[in-house]
């Protein structure tokens, strides 16, 4: 209605005066372009069975990580003196098992990975620009991979006799 | 003298089955305005009357501008879903006594898809992971001289899936739509299932293989928000999961 006026007043037509501010039936407001639109940038096939190895991992090590957790909770904070007898010696006691290394040592990588893998879910569902998905998927695989080989490290070469 | 009368006209405004209901309606309109208003409409309607029936009340005598979609107008055809108080429904479905008509009734378009005007949103990019995935038997072979028969256990399988009528209710409530888009959609693995499991086709493979693609079944987050919007009360979580089984099953 106001094209229209601005029409009458100054003789310019709608095309050339005042495009920029009002929308009218020549100049209507851009739509916000659907996401799923097949563009020249659509990858042609991002088929794999990674998402299904990812999904599939994420309830196996789910199942595991029931019996490995809680059991190590009930180790470290319940049985026989609760959290009060934790100490270096303890843990230098139950490291020198290799049975509680292999526990330890699972519990680490499942989980690690477990949790790395549900965060990375997280990041592709909420992450709205590709580049804040990118860096944060770098900043969630770097620090993964640091916790699990520091942790690896220490199992593996952990000396009850240091000084 | 006077008191029969007003008992009359009591008596009468009690009869009469009519009530004030507020609609309260997500406007658009690209050649006015970049910004989507609320827009508030009184309308007198009987509340056993559908959302669809305020609507076309809205447009025939308020105003004429108000655009939607709809069709067949009795749940079939899938033209007319839209977000009705905050969930998705078909206006046609919907008796507005049933979503209490005392505070204002929300209509909005349908949710992750470009809304072009009023309530009509691009259908594209929903009809495109619908085309995906082949909505459409596939034999080998000679063409049977008689229809291809098959035994009730074997239909029965697929049942539930073939109820879909395309409306977008489920995809446009999954939240994982919302986020990017580039997922296939509740919609697209419910078609997709109905020919996977349909005895007599022969691409269940090809099709199990288009849904392994990483916005494929494996983003489905099971929140069961498709299964509540569905107009037909298709078990859509189920029919996912179902299609996940049928790819694991298939590769170990």
């Amino acid at each position: 209605m106001s094209a229209d006026t601005t029409t009458a007043t100054s003789g310019i037509g709608p095309v050339e005066g005042g495009a920029g501010t009002a929308y009218g039936v020549d100049n209507p407001a851009p739509v916000i372009e659907a996401p799923r639109k097949r563009t020249a940038k659509t990858p042609r096939s991002t088929r794999g069975n990674f998402e299904m190895a990812a999904w599939l991992f994420m309830r196996l090590s789910g199942i595991v990580l029931v019996v490995l957790v809680l059991g190590h909770l009930l180790i470290q904070l319940v049985l026989d003196g609760g959290v009060s007898k934790i100490g270096f010696a303890f843990v230098a006691g139950r490291w020198a098992s290799p049975f509680w290394q292999i526990w330890d040592l699972l519990m680490l990588w499942l989980a690690m990975l477990h949790g790395g893998n549900g965060l990375r879910t997280v990041i592709n569902d909420y992450a709205e620009r590709d580049t804040t998905r990118f860096w944060l998927k770098m900043l969630l695989y770097t620090a993964t991979v640091f916790t699990v080989l520091l942790g690896t490290l220490v199992i593996f070469t952990f000396d009850p006799n240091i000084r | 003298m006077a008191t029969p009368v007003l008992d009359k006209v009591e008596a009468e405004s009690a009869a009469s089955p009519y009530i004030t209901v507020t609609f309260r309606v997500r406007r658009f309109n690209p050649e006015v305005s970049a910004e989507a208003t609320w827009e508030d409409f009184q309308l007198e309607i009987d509340p056993k009357e559908r959302v669809l029936d305020g609507l076309h009340k809205i447009k025939w005598e308020l105003d004429g501008t108000l655009t939607f979609r709809r069709s067949c107008a009795h749940g079939i055809c899938g033209s007319d879903a839209m977000r009705i108080n905050g969930r998705n429904r078909l206006a046609c479905k919907t008796l507005i006594k049933d979503i209490n008509p005392e505070k204002p009734i929300t209509i909005e378009p349908i949710k992750g898809l470009t809304v072009l005007k009023d309530l009509v949103v691009d259908m594209e990019p929903f009809f495109q992971a619908y085309r995906d995935v082949m909505p459409f038997l596939v034999t080998t072979g000679n063409e049977p001289t008689r229809e291809r028969l098959q035994s009730p256990e074997d239909r029965e399988r697929f049942d539930d899936t073939t109820k879909c009528i395309l409306c977008a209710a489920c995809t446009s409530s999954c939240p994982v739509f919302w986020n990017d888009g580039q997922y296939f959609g509740p919609a697209a693995i419910v078609n997709a299932h109905r020919f996977i499991f349909d005895s007599r086709d022969e691409a269940g493979e090809q099709r199990l293989e288009i849904l392994n693609d990483k916005d494929g079944v494996w983003r489905c987050r099971t929140t069961f928000n498709c299964t509540d919007a569905c107009p037909r009360g298709i078990e859509v979580t189920k029919a996912i999961q179902e299609v996940k089984r049928a790819l694991i099953t298939r590769r170990f």
